[in-house]
């Protein structure tokens, strides 16, 4: 019985030694171990021993067969593995080619600048406002402090609708409609961001074009808060490192008025071909609230003071895209817009 | 405003250089947007007399001059200048001469004979056209005779010197004149300024003799100064005067003339000169035209005069546009031997005017426009006199008419030091405040005894030079300006503190921009213009409400004249014209204003509308189909966009009659039972008028009606936790049932069990009729409380084909049904 057993166990670990695949393993498998096979059969011839010899015999069979698994197991695995190795060598695949394309579309540049621009004021508490692009002369001009004939007129020239309606030269008439509504209510901190219009056409001027106009009303505001105001606006558009300058200027409806120009963001203030030398740029016009614009709008001068700023959104893309010519922005050639 | 250094220097000290005059002028509010070296390339260019001159042996077109220029042999100079004459004085470059624009002139054969130098024009000296006559610029440029050899031309020039070229705002009409400007050096340096007029000849009064002056709209011209030249000799000036008005950017004429604008230039006051015995009955009468009077103006153009227009005329009629241009009937010429000299201060206002709708815009009526020193009008004439003696080109008649109705006054205005500092959030000390205003010549006086009877004040009056202070911001940002913008520190605003936000419509139109271009679609900005024109390429009818725009007076392009009523024509052309660039795929949308006049009010309405327009296909990849930009594609992106706002019951309604569109591919956008746009492909005939080879769809959507409307509040439904189960049947029917009805039954009878179905494919081919076509469907089933039997399924859908069957005429195809469960929890 017991030479049985052993004989057993040498010709499965034969058998399993001599298998090539899972396949043959399995194949060995019920023949040794299966329901009909070597060892039940072998068993099955102990029903003649005697009980002690029966449990004795009973405890090698168990063992024999713990041998054969385990040889089994290993064997399997050791086919598993190089299975699993085969196919995952027969699954590679060229990882360098290029994956699905989502084509997403792109933001017009000036939009892009605008979200930005809006996001710097939205934080610093300034809401939007809106007003209408037609607009009266008296919104315009008038209420800005622009009476008929001013010379200031001049250096906006204007689209006409009617004599007395026409395209708005600048996004300033939201500050006054803002006024009118809000007066004599304060705080009044808006942005107004939206198009404009002026006759010029040339590669640093379209014939429509956007602003973003900001006011800020309230019982002390500053000449200094204006610039603050007008920094952390500068140096969160155009970085940390950016410096400005206050240039005195004229504009009918601030006093004092002051020009706004950075340092020079292609050259770093050396002075170059954008700044023409200078090694300043241009980004805007501010100033505080004439007192004439309150008093029209129904603020006391005495009372309230405030600032307005305007920027061109333009100007801005092209400072920061390194754009030269302005009319691109309007041809909307995909090539371009899709660089943004 | 171009200031000359040279000139500048005669009235101040300035104790930098030109570089840095600009940057302290600039950031005290004269900004300089220019520095001009005038002759930094010229080099050895000196005056040379024509001793004479010798044909050339082999060329017709060439002379031989022998030219003196001081040393010691003559000059052999050959040149092709038709001007040249003997004994003329002009400009030569010898050998290693360099011209403006830094060409370097050598010795030469022309034709085998030697040229040791060239003959110079006034171009070749930087000299243009608007400074000198045409004739010296693109001819040789001669001196007087009387010139010496030899001379340094640069020099002669005023060549050597710098120039600054100055934008002055509307406000500082004063320093539209070299007077103002040292005026500003002066103050900023704190430096005192040089500068005398006598009176010349004031008494006695024989002026009186020739002329009388009258005023009839004193409010239009508050002040007229007249005097008498006579035994005037009209020539060219001395080149010094030359020079001067050329660095001013005024060309030179003749000394009566130049004398004038040299005041002008010097004092910012424009002068006129009339040929005295051109003036009718010795009389000069300020007053509006009349009804149909004309004039020629200098330019030689005739002027219909309208009333209204302040003119100057005589005993009988117009003589001169007041402070825009002079009549061409009182010229000085050189028959002149008299002259009428004005020196007047007219209305801003109405010379701005004059000069816009006459569209005649001169040096004299941009100063006038932004208003001249009343107080200075004698002194100005007496300037000219000054002149005219020292050039020796006439005598002066003694006496000067001065008709000054209301005189001068100056300004008080009250200033409270306190308040300068808290408006601009500084400190500067009291005496500092007076110090920069008694530098600016504003008489400053402090008072003690001030109303509220706390602050000082200071009682201050500005000069008349200077009619933009009016009110005491106006002194503040004088202070300002001359304390240093850059001296002021910076700060945030504190108070109250605000919430930033954007409102509704704006958030909406954010979210949509992201949404558009995440489905690929570019965002593309057009103008606001249209040309009514591109109606008539989107074969609009001619009562087509689209075409009722509003239009523009002053149209700056013909393509640019009206405002649009749609933003469709705008996309059709950046279409066009990215095709036209070979770049034949994509896709693009617009938010923008469109406008519709609106009866009721002068402003028109304004709309916000959402546009789209799309062509070919996306690119396909390795990996991937390329997907067609078609009206699917389109719609996809809309029932998408509408399902992320929010928006509930949406639909599509065939649209057959929409102008511009595909009859068979086009729908009316309906939400919650309002159409609020329309969706498309173009009609063939737009697609050919915009020479476009393929088909193009597009949609159109009014936010303004969109935001109307009302959306739907997100509210969580139940996971399920039974699975559910999904069948798909595919239906075949006539064709030209729409898709639309079929869902509408299947849902109507699909039983509360039927929870969703999609339509997963369309088929027309073979095994189907002819005319039919077949629509396959998943169906999804799912109870809430069981798993649901085949039988049950098999029953429903047993119903909804029977009413498909039934209501529609379709057939249940064999061999497409399947079940499949799905998932539950």
């Amino acid at each position: 019985m017991e030479e049985k057993l052993r004989l057993m166990l040498k010709a499965a670990q034969q058998a399993i030694a001599n298998a090539q695949d899972l396949e043959e393993i399995n194949k060995v498998k019920i023949n040794y171990l299966g329901k009909k096979g070597e060892l039940t059969r072998i068993l099955r011839g102990m029903g003649a021993l005697a009980e002690n010899e029966r449990r004795s015999y009973g405890r090698l069979a168990n063992k024999i067969r713990e041998e054969i698994e385990e040889v089994l197991e290993k064997q399997t695995n050791v086919f598993k593995n190089k299975e699993i190795q085969e196919r995952l060598a027969a699954e590679k695949i060229d990882v360098t080619l290029p994956g699905n394309a989502f084509y997403l579309g792109h933001l017009h540049p000036v939009t892009t600048i605008l979200y930005q621009i809006e996001n710097i004021f939205l934080g610093l508490g300034f809401s939007i406002a809106e007003g209408p692009e037609v607009e009266l002369d008296y919104y315009n001009f008038e209420a800005l402090n622009i009476p008929p004939e001013h010379p200031a007129r001049e250096l906006q020239d204007t689209f006409f609708i009617t004599p007395n309606v026409l395209l708005r030269t600048h996004t300033s008439p939201v500050q006054v409609r803002t006024m009118e509504v809000t007066a004599p209510n304060i705080p009044v901190k808006i942005i107004a961001p939206g198009k404009a219009y002026r006759r010029d056409d040339d590669a640093t001027h379209t014939p429509m074009f956007h602003q973003v106009e900001g006011l800020a009303i309230d019982r002390q505001i500053t000449f200094a808060d204006l610039k603050g105001t007008l920094q952390v606006f500068a140096a969160e558009m155009f970085g940390a490192g950016i410096r400005t300058r206050f240039r005195p200027s004229f504009f009918p409806f601030t006093e004092p008025s002051a020009e706004v120009d950075i340092s020079c963001v292609m050259c770093v203030g050396q002075g170059c071909r954008v700044c023409s030398q200078t090694g300043w740029l241009e980004i805007l016009g501010c100033g505080m609230v004439h007192p004439r614009v309150l008093e029209m709008s129904g603020y006391n001068p005495e009372e309230v003071t405030g600032f307005a700023f305007g920027l061109g959104v333009e100007r801005i893309a092209m400072l920061k895209y390194g754009i030269d010519d302005m009319r691109l922005l309007f041809e909307n050639d995909l090539r371009f817009l899709t660089q943004f | 405003m171009r200031v000359s250094w040279q000139w500048l220097k005669e009235y101040v000290d300035i104790p930098v250089g030109p570089e840095e005059l600009a940057e302290k002028l600039t950031l005290t509010g004269l900004s300089v947007v220019g520095i001009h070296y005038l002759g930094k390339e010229i080099e050895k260019v000196v005056t040379g007399k024509i001793q004479k001159i010798n044909v050339h042996p082999k060329a017709d077109k060439l002379v031989v001059c022998l030219v003196d220029t001081g040393q010691e042999t003559l000059g052999q100079i050959v040149t092709g200048a038709p001007n040249v004459k003997e004994g003329q004085v002009v400009s030569v470059a010898l050998e290693g001469a360099r011209l403006a624009g830094g060409m370097v002139i050598k010795p030469a054969k022309f034709r085998g004979v030697v040229s040791q130098g060239m003959l110079c024009s006034g171009s070749e000296l930087g000299l243009t056209t608007d400074i000198i006559p045409a004739d010296q610029a693109h001819g040789i440029l001669v001196f007087p005779s009387d010139t010496p050899s030899g001379q340094d031309v640069k020099t002669l020039l005023g060549l050597d010197d710098v120039i600054l070229e100055l934008e002055v705002t509307p406000n500082r009409g004063d320093c539209l004149s070299m007077l103002g400007v040292a005026r500003e050096v002066a103050a900023i340096f704190k430096q005192s300024l040089r500068i005398q007029i006598p009176e010349v000849n004031p008494q006695p009064n024989e002026i009186k003799e020739y002329v009388q002056i009258e005023i009839e709209d004193v409010a239009l011209c508050s002040r007229y100064v007249a005097r008498i030249f006579k035994q005037v000799r009209v020539a060219s000036s001395p080149l010094w005067l030359q020079n001067r008005l050329r660095a001013g950017g005024v060309r030179p004429i003749n000394n009566i003339v130049d004398l004038t604008n040299y005041v002008m230039l010097e004092l910012g006051q424009p002068l006129h000169a009339f040929d005295y015995a051109c003036l009718k009955e010795g009389k000069i009468v300020v007053r509006k035209a009349k009804e149909g009077e004309e004039l020629v103006s200098l330019d030689g153009v005739t002027r219909a005069l309208n009333p209204g227009r302040l003119v100057i005329a005589d005993a009988k009629e117009p003589v001169a546009l007041a402070g825009v241009m002079g009549g061409l009937n009182t010229e000085v010429n050189s028959e002149t031997t008299t002259v009428l000299l004005e020196a007047a201060c007219f209305h801003p206002q109405t010379i701005r005017r004059t000069s816009q709708i006459l569209n005649l815009r001169s040096e004299s009526s941009n100063r006038f426009e932004k208003g001249v020193n009343i107080e200075g009008c004698a002194l100005s004439a007496h300037r000219a006199a000054q002149i005219l003696q020292h050039i020796q080109a006439g005598e002066v008649v003694a006496g000067i008419i001065d008709q000054y109705p209301k005189p001068f006054t100056p300004r008080t205005i009250l200033l409270k030091t306190e308040r300068v500092n808290f408006l601009l959030g500084v400190k500067i000390p009291e005496e500092e405040v007076e110090d920069i205003l008694s530098r600016l010549n504003f008489q400053v006086q402090r008072s003690r005894s001030e109303p509220s009877g706390q602050a000082s004040c200071l009682i201050v009056k500005a000069p008349g030079y200077r009619p933009d202070i009016e009110r005491e911001i106006d002194l503040v940002e004088e202070i300002a300006r001359l304390y240093g913008y850059n001296q002021i520190p910076a700060s945030l605003p504190f108070g109250t503190t605000t919430r930033g936000r954007r409102v509704g419509e704006q958030e909406m139109h954010a979210k949509i921009k992201e949404f558009l271009i995440s489905c690929g679609l570019n965002e593309v900005v057009t103008f606001s213009f249209i040309n009514p024109s591109v109606f008539d390429l989107f074969d609009l009818p001619p009562e087509s409400p689209y075409r009722n725009t509003i239009k523009l007076q002053n149209p700056l392009h013909k393509e640019q004249v009206a405002l649009r009523t749609t933003l469709l024509p705008g996309l059709a052309e950046v279409i066009q014209r990215n095709f036209n660039r070979r770049v034949t795929n994509g896709a693009i949308f617009e938010i923008g204003r469109v406008f519709y006049p609106d009866s009721k009010q002068s402003l028109p309405e304004e709309r916000i509308m959402l546009a789209a327009a799309g062509t070919g296909q996306t690119l396909n990849s390795w990996h991937q189909p390329a997907i067609a930009i078609d009206f699917y594609y389109f719609k996809g992106v809309l029932e998408t966009l509408f399902a992320a706002l929010g928006l509930v019951k949406i639909s599509f309604v065939p649209s057959l009659k929409e102008p511009g569109f595909h009859p068979g591919r086009t729908a009316q956008v309906m939400v919650n039972g309002n159409q609020v746009g329309l969706i498309g492909e173009l009609h063939p005939d737009v697609l050919e008028n915009y020479d476009l080879p393929v088909p193009v769809v597009a949609f159109s959507v009014d936010l303004t009606k969109l935001i109307s409307l009302p959306g739907k509040n997100k509210n969580y439904a139940p996971l399920p936790h039974f699975p559910g189960i999904n069948r798909d049947i595919a239906v075949m029917l006539p064709k030209d049932i729409p898709a639309e009805e079929v869902y509408c039954l299947i849902k109507k009878t699909g039983g509360n069990l039927l929870r969703n179905f999609r339509l997963f494919d369309v088929y027309q081919g073979e095994q189907i009729k002819r005319g039919y076509r077949s629509l396959a469907f998943t169906l999804n089933f799912q109870a809430d409380d069981r798993t649901l039997t085949d039988n049950e399924i098999a029953v429903n859908v047993e119903v909804i084909a029977a009413a498909l069957k039934e209501k529609l005429g379709a057939e249940l195809r064999k061999g497409r049904l399947e079940a499949y469960p799905t998932g539950g929890t």
